[in-house]
């Protein structure tokens, strides 16, 4: 028995081996993934264009056009010469905000008057709008600071900041472990529902069903290759990590692999029962679209916060596994809790493996219809 | 073109009897728009914080409460213990912890400006970016508004009245996040799917073996190859027209631009994707293997199409990679088209490189395409 099912493994493992391109993708994919994540996308708003229409052409004017652009996160685009100008630059998409400055902009400056100075902002990106709006503020006030020294209000409070765990406010903090999360339940719940769907769709699954081994140890052999593939991509993305952005794990490393290997055994599970409802590849692969890759990539806090979504999806994002895993990897890693900080998480991951699995002893056809 | 028409129809037999490709056309496109939709906002609405005032005075508590009447916040405990606060922190119980120091108000009242302690929780970055901000411009505003607020202190004498700035959105008056969300996933979503349909439809074939039965025929290859393509352009082109109409019912999105513009477009980088997908699945030998490299493939198109993150954010070198990427020429154009009104003189960069991308991926997948084996 335990000779046949080695031999059965061997088989599985030479099946993977055999099929180098996967293997490629499958550790090229978290490696690209983080580069990506490191190397070229950011949520910060860098170098944004702006237009200027300058109505007062003065000194002053002129000064506060340089005061804007001194602080490099705003490139002038053009300098604009009447109103109709304006609306070209956001249609072909080359702007992003507009400042006007009035034709009486520095005589206002200095009487009782305020100037009007007015910002026209691209709204179709509300987030980007928002912030360079606030941001062109920040710098306008500045500006007027520089222009009139005025008396010091010493009736103040000021207020000093401290950035706990993330000092530098490294994105990379929390890419990584959102990454692993993601990385992992392809390869573990993807792959397996794909593999077995496939046995069915061509047939091969009965040959198996009839072999010596119970239907369980057949299943478990399918899985096992992909459990050791996954656990070796954690720990790839774990060091790159470490080694390219500076990520820690402050908590104890032996704890967060096995919690890891936790984790992939809950997605294996989930693969394993995706695929008993499935008959062709092309089913398990829409089944692990919708109800895997997608909730788990959005819905899990990994790229945006769960307080911000309507309640509905704050409920659903609460049976999605991923949400778990990444609140246990930033707990180990970044702030270094033990074990019973994230008990409750623990629990979670372990409960659900078991419901998993009793879902797909259940539902899991010795016989074909 | 008698042969090419026999393909064709035999193509849409196949999808129309294929329950998963049904499915696929109408419940997931829907589902991802409405569920994508709401989820994906940047906005931070609730910020947890926790509260440790040693002062106790009427300044601390009228500061504090102004603070805490900021709708974003929600106060989650009141403290004296730091290391009680930090725990809680630990356990991920609060976003920011908000020290007051004792002798708050007499340092306040001598004009010896006393500082309060804000300690961030900084790993996730948004809502500690946001929150911190929110803090800070409750503090600035409250020294701005100080003399107002407190009537004993003497008013230093001001010369001039500054700088008025007034703001306007355009196209967004209301900063709509889903206006911006929708047109974006709605591209995504068409040529994603286009993508994985065609990849694992030819490679489908070759696992079962009809291929040969195909390759065995005096069809030509440029036959085969559009034969796979039009079916999927109208599946496509369907999967579009059900999101426009979900996102007009369901979310009301802006469309300012013209529609036809719009479809236009979308045919020229349907193609384009679909030649992708063919390329994808002549070098795949099983549907599983297809299904990876288009993943792989999708994963980096999507993270660099600006649908979630700006592109003129990106290094220049990642910007000059994103005109490789139909993706990112599609959201560009859904999002113009329906939110500004954008005309095909403003988008023409657009349609020039996609249709580049459709030439050279389609003559890729020709001529990569071989009937013997």
């Amino acid at each position: 028995m335990i000779k046949v099912f080695r031999a059965f493994i061997q088989k599985e493992i030479y099946h993977i081996l055999r099929d180098r391109r996967t293997l490629l993708i499958l550790f090229g994919m978290p490696v690209a993934q983080v580069l990506i994540f490191g190397f070229a996308v950011t949520n910060e708003f860098k170098n944004a264009n702006i237009d200027i229409l300058d109505q007062a052409k003065d000194q002053t004017s002129s000064k506060l056009v340089r005061h804007m652009t001194s602080s490099g996160h705003f490139n002038v685009n053009r300098m604009l010469v009447s109103e109709k100008q304006v609306e070209e630059g956001f249609r072909s998409g080359k702007t992003d905000l507009v400042m006007v400055i009035p034709a009486d902009f520095s005589k206002d400056l200095y009487t009782y008057d305020p100037a009007q100075v007015q910002l026209i902002a691209d709204g179709s990106d509300p987030n980007m709008a928002n912030a360079l709006v606030q941001y062109a503020r920040v710098m306008i006030n500045d500006f007027q600071q520089q222009e009139y020294k005025r008396p010091a209000n010493p009736y103040q409070v000021n207020i000093e900041t401290r950035m706990l765990y993330n000092p530098l406010l490294e994105s990379a903090y929390n890419f990584i472990p959102g990454t692993i999360a993601l990385i992992l339940l392809i390869i573990s719940a993807m792959m397996t529902s794909l593999t077995i769907a496939r046995e069915k769709e061509q047939g091969t699954m009965e040959i198996l069903l009839v072999s010596p081994l119970p239907p369980l140890l057949i299943i478990l052999g399918k899985v096992a290759p992909y459990a050791i593939l996954s656990f070796i991509d954690a720990v790839l993305i774990l060091v790159m990590g470490y080694f390219i952005f500076g990520v820690p794990v402050t908590g104890s490393l032996v704890l967060l692999l096995c919690l890891c290997m936790v984790y992939v055994i809950t997605a294996l599970s989930l693969g394993t029962l995706i695929s008993t409802t499935s008959e062709t590849q092309q089913d398990a692969m829409m089944k692990s679209l919708i109800g895997l890759l997608m909730p788990s990539t959005l819905l899990s806090g990994f790229i945006f916060p769960l307080t911000s979504m309507p309640e509905v999806l704050q409920y659903i994002s609460h049976i999605i596994p991923a949400t778990y895993f990444i609140e246990i990897l930033k707990g180990i890693m970044l702030r270094g809790v033990g074990l019973e900080y994230i008990i409750f998480e623990v629990s979670v991951l372990l409960f659900m493996i078991v419901a998993f699995l009793t879902l797909t002893w259940k539902k899991f056809k010795i016989r074909l219809e | 073109m008698r042969t090419l028409f026999f393909l064709i129809q035999k193509e849409f037999l196949q999808i129309m009897r294929n329950k998963t490709i049904l499915i696929m056309m109408t419940i997931l496109p829907i589902f991802q728009l409405i569920v994508l939709s709401n989820a994906a906002t940047n906005e931070v609405k609730e910020v947890k914080i926790i509260l440790l005032d040693h002062d106790l005075s009427e300044t601390s508590r009228a500061l504090t409460r102004k603070i805490m009447a900021n709708e974003h916040f929600r106060l989650i405990d009141q403290l004296f213990s730091k290391e009680q606060a930090l725990e809680k922190m630990q356990a991920n119980e609060a976003d920011i912890i908000l020290e007051v120091p004792g002798n708050f108000e007499r340092e306040f009242v001598r004009g010896e400006k006393p500082a309060m302690q804000m300690l961030v929780n900084a790993i996730n970055g948004q809502q500690a970016t946001v929150g911190s901000g929110y803090l800070r411009n409750i503090i600035n505003t409250y020294n701005r508004d100080i003399f107002s607020e407190i009537h004993w202190m003497p008013r230093p004498a001001t010369s001039h009245s500054g700088i008025d700035v007034s703001s306007r959105y355009w196209y967004n008056p209301m900063l709509r996040y889903t206006d911006f969300m929708v047109p974006g996933i709605l591209a995504e979503l068409t040529a994603l799917l286009t993508i994985v349909l065609t990849a694992m439809n030819v490679v489908r074939e070759r696992e079962i073996g009809t291929i040969e039965q195909v390759n065995v025929t005096p069809i030509k290859k440029w036959q085969f190859i559009i034969g796979k393509l039009v079916p999927f352009l109208c599946v496509g082109m369907f999967i579009m027209t059900v999101g426009l109409t979900v996102g007009k019912i369901v979310f009301d999105i802006p469309m300012v631009g013209s529609l036809g513009l719009l479809f236009v477009y979308a045919f020229i980088n349907l193609i384009a994707v679909l030649g992708f997908g063919l390329l994808i699945s002549n070098f795949a030998d099983t549907q599983q293997q297809a299904i990876f490299v288009a993943f792989f493939f999708i994963l980096i198109f999507i993270l660099m199409s600006g649908l979630f993150t700006p592109i003129d954010s990106m290094p220049t070198w990642a910007q000059y990679l994103t005109k490789a990427n139909p993706l990112a020429h599609f959201i560009a154009v859904s999002r113009k088209v329906l939110m500004k009104g954008s005309g095909f003189l403003d988008l023409t960069s657009e349609f020039i490189y996609t249709t580049i991308l459709a030439i050279i991926f389609n003559a890729a997948a020709i001529w990569s395409y071989k009937k013997q084996e």
